[in-house]
């Protein structure tokens, strides 16, 4: 990260009158470095598009400040911005063709005629669009204009590219195979791309960075690894990962050199105590109440541990996801081979202290990850 | 395709007739009319085969009219010159005035927009003559009555709110996204409004255009206030027409055909490129 393409700092957003409207992003401060792809993940109203809108300079900004490149832009016109985007209603010109939309991007920066025609082209062979070139965006599906409007944002040359929902319409196969192709095109241009999502598997795919929002507030911005497997609170945690992590509350007790994480139901997870390392060890024992986290992945069944009882069974081709009562809750995990169980099956389940997240009743914050403090 | 009936057809049919003869029977009355004398018109019974004459279009043309009691000087022509210009001009005000402040009320939400734009449609509420009777003292004050600049000036009473609302839905039909698309792709405000918004609502503009023109073109009482003989439109020089020797229907009837023509033509024309407007399916999302 040589140089920053996008700083913002402290910013706010309201919707009304500052301070008494809507507060739809709080104190918001990233830097993306040049060169970076960062996803803004959270599900529908976290405030990602208002962000993103707020960069693009379609949405003023209620407090705080936005710098491209080291320019302060956040007071600037859209236009002065030199930013780029997709929308996420793709927004062609109805009155003109797919190319002519492309390549209108391009007008304004003067280009001859030859080199336009060359950058459609081999946009539009990037994006699989080439045979819909000529036709009007009234006359195309959803997913082409979709991949118009990324085409549209992708031509140009811009500080900073920001799109928005660019693959929700595209089928899997497609989405799958343009993921790779849109990441190459950005790397190997040296762009720097926002995108927002609330598809997680975009997000990983794409980013070199996530940033995990939910009621405006940034929870975590980090690399897709470290989110997976430090998550910094519980709503990161449970939003991140598919399917979701296992949740449940416990109290800490200690009998006999074993420290035990008592669970709902009178169940208990037991643990020798240098089963965790020492600072792990003092966190949670000088705590009466925490939460602990489980990714469905680490949950192994066991002859003996702690009883669940299946209530859901499903194979979906290449694993099974068990559902099972547990703890007056419920536990996912999941196997890599066909597993026959019935509904109601009786399991015993165990958990290795190496896979336990530990989070803070509280506040949500996270303590540990396995042998490590957060 | 539907399959329908022979039977079926031939009621459609029947019943489009009827209708189609019922609503063009007063037009078509009037358009046979205009080509008869008094005389004819007046038979009783009345008669559909006549000795057609052009001598109602003759009066009307020269500004002679031949009555039992002598001629009559008309201003006729005068008056349908008049209601192009007072119509077209008013119409130009309104949509110069109008389109942009309709595209401010649709784009741009500021403290009291609403109030301003139900204020402006509000001006339609209240019954002309009541609002004529102070405007007349106060033109006559400002010099403006009797004046081509007054008359547009309270023509916009009859165009703007029109204009206004109109357009200014077509402008919030259009998604904000593809003008936001625009001006970060390197344009200015000004040129999003130009490019993009106007062409887009385009139909609809041309749509409020129209209805404002008609509505100017059959206003009636605005002008038989405000204005004398010389910058009166038809409808109040038709008037006219009631002479102390009685009613001309053949000139009044030539005349209704003359004055209802350029709206006709303007409706005709507007409306092949209102439906090529709106099948070129302007904005889907």
């Amino acid at each position: 990260m040589s140089l920053s393409a996008l700083t913002i700092s402290g910013v706010d957003k309201f919707y009304g009158p500052i301070d008494r409207g809507v507060h739809a992003v709080k104190n918001l401060t990233m830097e993306i470095g040049k060169g970076e792809i960062v996803a803004l993940l959270g599900s529908s109203g976290c405030g990602k598009t208002s962000t993103l809108r707020m960069i693009a300079g379609f949405e003023e900004v209620s407090r705080g400040a936005i710098s491209v490149g080291g320019r302060q832009v956040h007071t600037l016109p859209p236009v002065k911005r030199n930013v780029a985007m997709a929308f996420e209603g793709y927004s062609l010109y109805p009155p003109l063709t797919v190319r002519e939309n492309m390549a209108f991007a391009l007008k304004a920066a003067r280009l001859p005629k030859s080199e336009v025609d060359a950058k459609v082209a081999s946009i539009a062979k990037l994006l699989e669009i080439e045979d819909i070139l000529e036709r009007y965006p009234s006359s195309i599906s959803g997913g082409q204009q979709q991949r118009a409007s990324l085409g549209r944002a992708l031509i140009r040359e811009a500080d900073l590219h920001l799109l928005d929902e660019p693959m929700g319409q595209l089928e899997p196969q497609l989405r799958a195979v343009l993921r790779g192709r849109i990441k190459h095109f950005i790397k190997e241009r040296g762009l720097t791309a926002i995108l927002v999502t609330h598809d997680q598997t975009e997000a990983n795919a794409l980013a070199d960075r996530i940033a995990v929002m939910e009621g405006g507030v940034l929870q975590q911005f980090d690399t897709p690894e470290r989110i997976k497997e430090r998550p910094a609170n519980l709503f990161t945690g449970t939003f991140v990962g598919e399917p979701p992590m296992n949740v449940f509350e416990a109290y800490v007790a200690t009998a006999a050199g074993r420290i035990n994480l008592k669970l709902p139901d009178g169940l208990s997870l037991d643990y020798d105590k240098d089963a965790f390392s020492a600072p792990v060890r003092d966190q949670l024992l000088s705590r009466e109440r925490v939460v602990i986290g489980i990714r469905p992945y680490a949950v192994r069944r066991s002859r003996e541990g702690v009883p669940a009882r299946v209530s859901a069974n499903q194979w979906l081709g290449d694993q099974t996801h068990i559902a099972a009562d547990f703890a007056g809750g419920s536990l996912v995990l999941v196997e890599h081979d066909r597993t026959r169980l019935d509904l109601g099956a009786p399991i015993n389940v165990s958990i290795d202290p190496k896979n336990l997240h530990v989070f803070d009743q509280a506040s949500g914050k996270a303590i540990s990850h396995g042998m490590e403090l957060a | 395709m539907e399959h329908t009936s022979l039977l079926e057809r031939i009621l459609r049919g029947i019943a489009l007739t009827l209708v189609v003869i019922f609503f063009m029977f007063p037009i078509v009355w009037i358009f046979m009319m205009s080509f008869q004398t008094n005389e004819t018109i007046l038979r009783i019974p009345p008669q559909l085969i006549f000795e057609p004459t052009l001598a109602n279009y003759t009066a009307l043309i020269t500004g002679k009219l031949m009555t039992a009691a002598g001629t009559l000087d008309i201003a006729f022509m005068r008056n349908l010159g008049n209601s192009v210009f007072l119509s077209v001009t008013s119409v130009a005000v309104s949509l110069l005035l109008g389109v942009p402040a309709a595209y401010a009320f649709a784009r741009h939400k500021f403290r009291g927009s609403e109030d301003i734009a139900f204020t402006l449609l509000s001006f339609k509420f209240a019954p002309a003559l009541l609002v004529l009777l102070p405007l007349t003292l106060y033109f006559q004050k400002l010099g403006l009555a009797n004046t081509y600049i007054g008359l547009i000036w309270v023509y916009q009473l009859i165009c703007l709110p029109l204009i206004l609302w109109i357009v200014r839905g077509y402008f919030e039909d259009i998604p904000a996204d593809i003008e936001y698309a625009y001006r970060i792709g390197g344009h200015s405000w000004f040129a999003t409004f130009r490019k993009i918004a106007l062409p887009l609502a385009g139909p609809g503009i041309a749509a409020a255009g129209l209805l404002a023109f008609i509505f100017a073109w059959n206003n009636f009482v605005f002008a038989l206030v405000l204005a004398s003989a010389d910058k009166q439109p038809v409808t109040v020089g038709a008037l006219a027409f009631i002479t102390s020797s009685g009613i001309q229907y053949g000139q009044i009837s030539a005349a209704i055909v003359l004055s209802i023509t350029p709206t006709l033509a303007l409706a005709l024309y507007a409306q092949r490129y209102l439906v090529e407007g709106l099948s070129l399916g302007a904005v889907k999302g």
